[in-house]
This record gives C-alpha cells, sequence and structure tokens, in this order.
C-alpha cells in the first residue's frame, strides 16, 4: 500500500496525543499552576489535533471532512471522527477547569481517557478490518496501536508530569516496561505479517480470475501502458526495498534509544533524558508506520 | 446511507463470457467514452497526451495466460468491472455515505458531491473496481450505465450498459439475477457461472463464465475432418500405389 506521509504522520502524532490524554485523564500527576495545566492539556490536545488535521490532508476534497461524522454506524472512520471530536470536547472542559479551579474532576478524567482509547481503536480499525489486506487484517493491529499510543502518552506524560514513582516504581522504569511489551507485540506482528502472504483467505490469481481450476495463471499483458490509480496506491511496492534497514531502524530509535535514555534519567536530569527518548521515540514510530503501509500487500495486486 | 439494504427487490448486473472475449477493449473504450459525458463529473485524464498518460476508467481488460500441467498455454483475456456485490465492502466502509446500495436494483453507486476522496472504498474492493478521478479527486466507479439502462430517451436496444451494447463479440449479457428466468440467469445455470473470489464474502452479482474446455491433440476428434485427401485415382493415386508396392 501507498504510504502517505499525512496519514504517517496522522497515526503516529494523534496516537501520542490521545496516549497523553489518556494518562492526564487518568489523573497521572502533573506540575500545578494555570500555565502548567495548560501547557500539558496542550501537548495532548495539540498533538491529537495536528494529526487529525493532517489526515485531512490526503483527502480530495478536505472541505467536506464534516460529511464524515454521519456514517458512524457503519463506518470505522466516521466512528474515529465522531470520538475523537466528543473526546476531544470533554478533555477541554477537564482542561478548562483545572486551569482555573486547579481541580481536576476524575470522571471526567475517566471519560477523557476512555474516549481517547476508543478514538485509537476506532484509528485502528480502520486498517484492520479490510480483509482485502491480510497484513492489516488481525486482531493483532489494534493491539499494536493501543500500546504504542499508551506508550508514548506515558513516556510524554513522564516527561512533563512530576511523577516520580508510579504503582510503586520509578516512572523511568514503568516506561521501559510499557516499551518492553509494545515491541513485543509488533514482534509478534511483524512475524505473522511475514508469513502470512493470502493464506487466512487461500485468495491467488487463480481464484481472482476463477481460472485456477484449468491450470497455472499468469498475467500476460496489464490492462493498460502506465501506472493507474490502483498500482500507485495498492501495488505499491517501492517502499518495500529498504523494508529490513527501517525495522531496523524501527526497533533502534523507537525502543532501544528510548530504553538506554530511561535507565541513564533513572540516575540524572530525568526531564532532559525523557524527552530524547520520547523524541526518538516518535521518529522510530514514523518508520514503523511507513512499514506499516509499504509492506502491506493488497489483494488487487493479485490481478497484476 | 452506507448501511446495506437486506435485500434488493432486483439484481441488476453483468454475465462476461470469458471464452467469447477476444480482448479487443472496445467496452473500455466505450465505457469511457459514455461515462465521460453522462452520469457525473467528467472520466479525468491527466497526461493524455504526455509522455507519462494516466486517468479514471471504469472497466478494463486484463489478459492471462493459463497453463495446464499437461497441455500448451491458452490465453483468456478477462475484463473487469464493478460487480456490484451484495455483501458490498465498499458501501460499508465509506465515512461520508457517499457510496450506496441501491435497494429497487442492486447498484452500487457513488454521490459525488458527497464524496471527500478518502480511498478508502477502494481499499476495502479486492477487485479494484473503484479508481479515484484525478481531475475531480472524487471516487469513481462502474454506474452499470444507469443513466442509460432507464433512460426513455434512447432507442429501447440501446437501454443497456454501453460495454454491453458495444460488445462486438456478444461476450458481456445484461440482466436481473433475481429473475431465475432471465437471460443472465440461464447462462449462468447452463454455463457454470462462477464468482470472483468467493472468499472474500463480498457475494458479488456479476458473473463469468469460463472458457469452454479445449480439445487435445491426442484426443479423436468427432467432428468429420473437412477435407480428406484421396490418393486413388489419377496420376497421384498411380504414384502412391506404385510407392506402396517398393515396399
Amino acid at each position: 500500500m501507498h504510504p502517505a506521509i499525512s496519514v504517517i504522520f496522522f497515526t503516529v502524532t494523534s496516537g501520542a496525543g490521545f496516549g497523553l490524554m489518556t494518562m492526564i485523564g487518568l489523573g497521572f500527576p502533573m506540575h500545578e499552576g494555570l500555565v502548567a495545566a495548560f501547557l500539558s492539556c496542550l501537548l495532548g490536545g495539540g498533538l491529537a489535533v495536528a494529526g487529525l488535521l493532517s489526515s485531512t490532508f490526503h483527502l480530495g476534497h478536505p472541505e467536506r471532512a464534516w460529511r464524515a461524522l454521519s456514517q458512524w454506524r457503519s463506518s470505522w472512520l466516521s466512528r474515529e471522527g465522531v470520538i475523537a471530536i466528543v473526546t476531544l470536547l470533554i478533555f477541554a472542559a477537564y482542561a478548562l477547569i483545572w486551569m482555573f479551579t486547579g481541580e481536576r474532576i476524575a470522571p471526567l478524567g475517566w471519560a477523557v481517557a476512555a474516549g481517547s482509547l476508543l478514538t485509537v481503536y476506532a484509528t485502528s480499525m480502520i486498517y484492520a478490518q479490510l480483509k482485502t489486506v491480510p497484513n492489516w487484517h488481525s486482531k493483532l493491529t489494534p493491539l499494536c496501536y493501543l500500546f504504542f499510543s499508551v506508550t508514548s502518552g506515558l513516556l510524554l506524560a513522564g516527561m512533563i508530569g512530576k511523577a516520580a514513582f508510579i504503582l510503586g516504581l520509578p516512572t523511568p522504569t514503568i516506561i521501559v516496561v510499557a516499551l518492553g511489551i509494545a515491541w513485543v507485540i509488533k514482534s509478534v506482528w511483524w512475524r505473522r505479517a511475514d508469513t502470512i502472504g493470502f493464506s487466512d483467505t487461500g485468495s491467488d490469481t487463480g481464484t481472482a480470475t476463477g481460472l485456477g481450476h484449468l491450470g497455472k495463471v499468469k498475467l500476460l499483458e496489464k490492462p493498460h501502458t502506465g501506472e493507474n490509480y490502483l498500482t500507485r496506491e495498492m501495488v505499491h511496492q517501492i517502499g518495500r526495498k529498504h523494508a529490513l534497514k527501517l525495522r531496523a531502524i524501527a526497533y533502534i530509535l523507537g525502543g532501544i534509544v528510548p530504553v538506554i535514555m530511561c535507565t541513564i534519567a533513572l540516575f540524572a536530569a530525568p526531564v532532559f533524558f525523557l524527552a530524547i527518548a520520547a523524541v526518538s521515540m516518535l521518529i522510530g514510530l514514523f518508520a514503523e508506520r511507513w512499514l506499516f503501509f509499504a509492506e502491506a500487500k493488497h489483494a488487487v495486486s493479485l490481478y497484476y | 446511507m452506507t448501511l446495506l439494504p437486506a435485500q434488493t427487490d432486483k439484481k441488476l448486473g453483468l454475465v462476461i463470457d470469458l471464452d467469447i472475449c477476444v480482448g479487443c477493449h472496445a467496452c473500455v473504450v466505450n465505457c469511457k467514452e459514455w461515462n465521460t459525458g453522462g452520469y457525473g463529473a467528467p472520466l479525468g485524464d491527466i497526461e493524455a497526451y504526455g509522455d507519462n498518460p494516466s486517468g479514471a476508467w471504469l472497466n478494463r481488460i486484463h489478459t492471462f495466460e493459463v497453463t495446464p500441467e499437461d497441455a500448451p498455454a491458452q490465453i483468456v483475456h478477462f475484463p473487469k468491472s464493478c460487480l456490484h456485490c451484495d455483501d458490498a465492502p465498499c458501501v460499508t466502509v465509506c465515512p461520508t455515505g457517499a457510496s450506496y446500495k441501491r435497494g429497487e436494483d442492486g447498484i452500487v453507486l457513488v454521490d459525488e458531491s458527497m464524496c471527500i476522496g478518502c480511498g478508502l472504498c477502494a481499499w476495502a474492493c479486492p477487485y479494484g473496481a473503484r479508481e479515484m478521478d484525478p481531475v475531480e479527486n472524487v471516487m469513481k466507479k462502474c454506474t452499470l450505465c444507469v443513466d442509460r439502462i432507464y433512460n426513455d430517451n434512447l432507442p429501447e436496444i440501446d437501454r443497456t450498459p454501453a460495454c454491453v451494447r458495444t460488445c462486438p463479440a456478444n461476450a458481456r449479457h445484461f440482466g436481473d439475477f433475481a429473475d431465475p428466468n432471465s437471460n443472465v440467469s440461464k447462462m449462468t445455470r447452463e454455463r457454470g457461472g462462477f464468482d470472483l473470489m468467493p472468499e472474500m464474502g463480498t457475494k458479488p452479482v456479476n458473473q463469468y463464465l469460463p472458457p469452454r474446455p479445449k480439445s487435445r491433440p491426442e484426443e479423436t476428434i468427432e467432428i468429420a475432418p473437412a477435407f480428406v485427401p484421396k490418393a486413388d485415382e489419377g496420376l497421384l493415386g498411380w504414384l502412391d500405389r506404385a510407392l506402396e508396392k517398393l515396399g
């Protein structure tokens, strides 16, 4: 599949933003005062909104994007939009009350956390629902999106918050555990993706043409001499060229560097080293998300 | 509304006969011609006369080579357009309601004024039946020539999809699959019509007829040979007998 930069930016950035909103909503200890509350909420909400806005850039008609809120009964893309907007509105109320009264209203916060996780789940289901793309069509896809979102949110919260300990463990240690879980799930996802092919539906050029019973089916002549929308969008192959290198970059920048930085943060300058960890992780996730699209094969490629 | 109708009164669609199609692309060209002037925005092209032409088409013909284990390869021309699936995944993923399946005749259409051009419907379709218009930035797909088949201004013979009307080999047929006595239902029954990628669970309405089995060289051919060489009279007859005698 064609890796559109706007969509890669959207899923990584809004994933991190909604992850941070989840942490704030769950009551992650933050600095007090109007300015601190404003900046904390601005980072979470800002990342989420920046991502959502970027996702409209790949639309043919961004001015009609509001129409996408109407079909929540059947469409995961529509559900994502609706849940995201409702969550951001609740978060705005939560942030304003926090800024001006100093009070963080817990039930509102829980609603923000639940809405944020549901938004990320809906994003992942846009891809996971597609039977035509076997790499994505798995329960592991929402798991990856949720764990990367929560982990990047936790890392950002650790950076801007004031919690030295969470659940009795030093905050950087908890972040390392979350990073570990997220990347183990992604490794399992990659292992499945490497072998799945079209085996879950049993599709091949034989079933695509219905001629498989006659013999070996092979494309002799394409319907068009140049590229078309289908080959550019769904039979995209250029992005796969550096797949192994990009995987290594994703693991190193997304996992190993943040783990090292968190370990150093246990001993010195936690804010500085957690900030490096966060930036590194987001860059690693861009590589991971690029591959999510570039490596995915679409059923229509069986006709080409 | 992107919820699918529980049932459609009619099931209009095409039968495509892979035994007959000669791969002339006349249906492709007539489809482009009609749909550039008819329903919705024109079918756009970019660099139509340049180095790298590209554009939106609703009907395309692939050509496949099929090689049996014990016989020479055969060529099958393979027209592909929207199959107007009963369980159309392109419709339910649409976030705006632009994509819909009509309850009265089962035709899957796009309301172009509502389409945001997100492309998710094209991702959901296993057949590659939808293409983004490069000029209008809205999704294009086969309309089953909805602006021809009900069009009283056209002579009755033309009230059929442009691809069917133009096919010089009669490889494409249009009809109602909900009626067991329609031409398309009968053809599908008699010739063993099949679904493309049934495992995708889309329940396509359009049906494909398989190529008829080829005769194999080593098999006895039932029909009488058109020309039996005669060598029992005249000079050739004498020569034949003389050579036989030589052993």
